[in-house]
């Protein structure tokens, strides 16, 4: 155990050493790794921004039916539970006659004419019933369950249903254009892994070609194939954890910078605030995210790259 | 402590065997040497030995371990067992004398105490006391080939297999060498040697093993050079 120990602690030794040595191979590798490493965390914390924006989007939809000015606070009881015993209803709030006219005069503060025949008129404006959907693209059950015969006599005859259709046909064309920006973000990651990879396995390649006597004294003494392949490994690793921070220095420059910068808080559908907050409370999930790839980059791609030369002759 | 037979080696199916059917049994605490001209055989005999090469058919059983069940995890483990000292001595250049004989300890897991107290030792067996410092390139050839013997002999091998240890020396400096090989015998470990060298032969009056064409021609005790 103790020898293992000394061992291990040998391999990351003369891992840390071999790769002072070998820096200006090994600033091909990061570099790439980095940029590898910079659009993974990209598209992450761009993601969850886009998402956000969609569900805040989405939140906006809902139902509103009009209640005729005959229900009796008992009728509007009993629909009011049935309502919300609906599976697909997440949230239904009554909003009275008067609450929806002091509603209607501060949505038009500035308009003088209308404010002066909404309080000339009396309150023609109907009691109303705001539903939430727990699935946007399930509101048909909620329009038919409001389309029952009992249940539409509830309901203001004068003024439809509103379903907010045209707005979610909107966001879904713009869930359909982030999902291919998504898409098109994993293709690029796995072609700048690869590419990483490649060139990480290059550089090890070329660092066996120069201790490739060394190897072979190493071997002929009986070192493990562990014990010489281990310091590569730790060399690579080394990379990935340098790319890793490297990249979230990036990133967080970036983002940080334009929130900042910008006096705009989005960039369209990229709000730069959320995405800066998600990045900020999510660093050290981020940054366990960035290692764990950069490391696996390195690793994988040294161990195979040695491989090859760590074989014993079998035949 | 070595035990051949019939062991043949091919390389290449169109060419005469490396070699052919060679028997050979070495005893414990031996001093043999094998001699032959270049391409008899020598070195293919001590590489199969290493496991840098495997034999086309025969057995080989050294040290109890049969080569035929040795898997390749366990190469390394067999190395550990046999020192080995080359022609061109194979130091690493940019380790100084004690680091160069200190990394065979490092491969197997050796405390940086243990070693400290260790390579001291086995540098005063080899007569390079007060050269732990300096680096192989300031080293003759023969302080070199010393430093390559200690390295072999630091893990106190039961076989030291030497391969023209003093073929790239002078007779002083290839005398020096053969010296400390005999003192390292007298320690008890087997000791393989192949040489050039008719007068190193021929005055060290041991079991002199002859290979010619890849077959053991003769193998004689108390023998002399003659090919």
């Amino acid at each position: 155990m103790k020898h293992r120990i000394v061992t291990i602690l040998r391999i990351i030794r003369t891992g840390a050493i071999n790769f002072t040595r070998n820096l200006s191979l090994a600033a091909a590798a990061m570099a790439v790794m980095g940029v590898t490493l910079t659009i993974i965390l990209f598209s992450v914390v761009a993601g969850s921004a886009f998402n956000h924006s969609i569900t805040q989007l989405t939140n906006k939809l809902n139902v509103s039916v009009y209640l005729s000015d005959s229900v009796t606070q008992p009728q509007l009881d009993s629909f009011l539970k049935q309502l919300r015993s609906q599976p697909n209803v997440k949230k239904a709030t009554y909003y009275s006659k008067a609450q929806d006219l002091a509603q209607a005069k501060a949505q038009n503060a500035g308009n003088q004419t209308l404010l002066q025949g909404l309080s000339e008129t009396g309150n023609v404006i109907p009691a109303k019933i705001q539903i939430q959907p727990v699935d946007p693209n399930k509101i048909q059950d909620i329009k038919n369950f409001l389309d029952k015969p009992a249940n539409l006599a509830l309901e203001d005859s004068q003024t439809p249903t509103s379903y907010s259709g045209d707005e979610k046909a909107a966001i879904d064309k713009i869930a359909h254009a982030t999902n291919v920006i998504r898409e098109a973000g994993v293709v690029a990651v796995i072609v700048f892994a690869m590419i990483s990879m490649l060139i990480i396995f290059n550089t090890i390649r070329m660092a066996i070609f120069n201790r490739r006597d060394e190897i072979s004294i190493m071997r002929l003494l009986g070192a493990s194939t562990w014990f010489i392949r281990g310091p590569f490994v730790v060399e690579s690793v080394i990379y990935g954890i340098i790319s890793a921070l490297a990249s979230i220095a990036l990133i967080d420059v970036l983002f940080a910078g334009t929130a900042n910068g910008l006096q705009a808080s989005s960039l369209g559908l990229l709000d730069i605030n959320y995405a800066n907050l998600f990045f900020k409370s999510h660093l050290w999930l981020l940054l366990l995210l960035q290692l764990m790839i950069g490391i696996l980059i390195g690793a994988v791609s040294s161990v195979i790259a040695t491989r090859r030369y760590l074989k014993f002759k079998s035949k | 402590m070595i035990l051949l037979d019939r062991v043949t080696k091919i390389y290449n199916r169109d060419m005469a065997p490396a070699l052919d059917r060679i028997s050979l049994r070495v005893e414990p605490k031996e001093f043999v040497i094998v001699v032959g001209q270049s391409g008899a055989g020598k070195t293919t005999l001590l590489r199969l030995l290493t496991r840098e090469e495997r034999q086309t058919s025969g057995k080989i059983i050294v040290g109890g371990v049969d080569y035929d069940k040795l898997q390749d995890k366990n190469i390394p483990l067999l190395r550990r067992k046999i020192g080995v000292v080359f022609q061109d001595f194979k130091l690493l250049p940019n380790r100084n004398v004690f680091e160069n004989v200190a990394f065979a300890l490092e491969i197997v897991g050796m405390s940086r105490h243990e070693i400290e107290r260790t390579v001291p030792k086995v540098l005063e067996i080899v007569n390079l006391k007060g050269k732990e410092k300096n680096m192989p390139l300031e080293l003759s050839g023969g302080e070199r080939q010393r430093v390559a013997i200690a390295r072999a002999v630091v893990r106190q091998p039961k076989i030291l297999i030497a391969d023209e240890p003093t073929g790239n020396l002078d007779p002083k400096h290839a005398w020096d060498v053969i010296r400390v090989l005999e003192k390292i015998n007298r320690f008890g470990t087997t000791v393989l040697l192949t040489t050039h060298n008719k007068d190193i032969v021929d005055k060290l009056k041991r079991r002199v093993v002859t290979i010619q064409n890849g077959k053991i021609v003769r193998d004689k005790a108390n023998a002399a050079y003659k090919i």
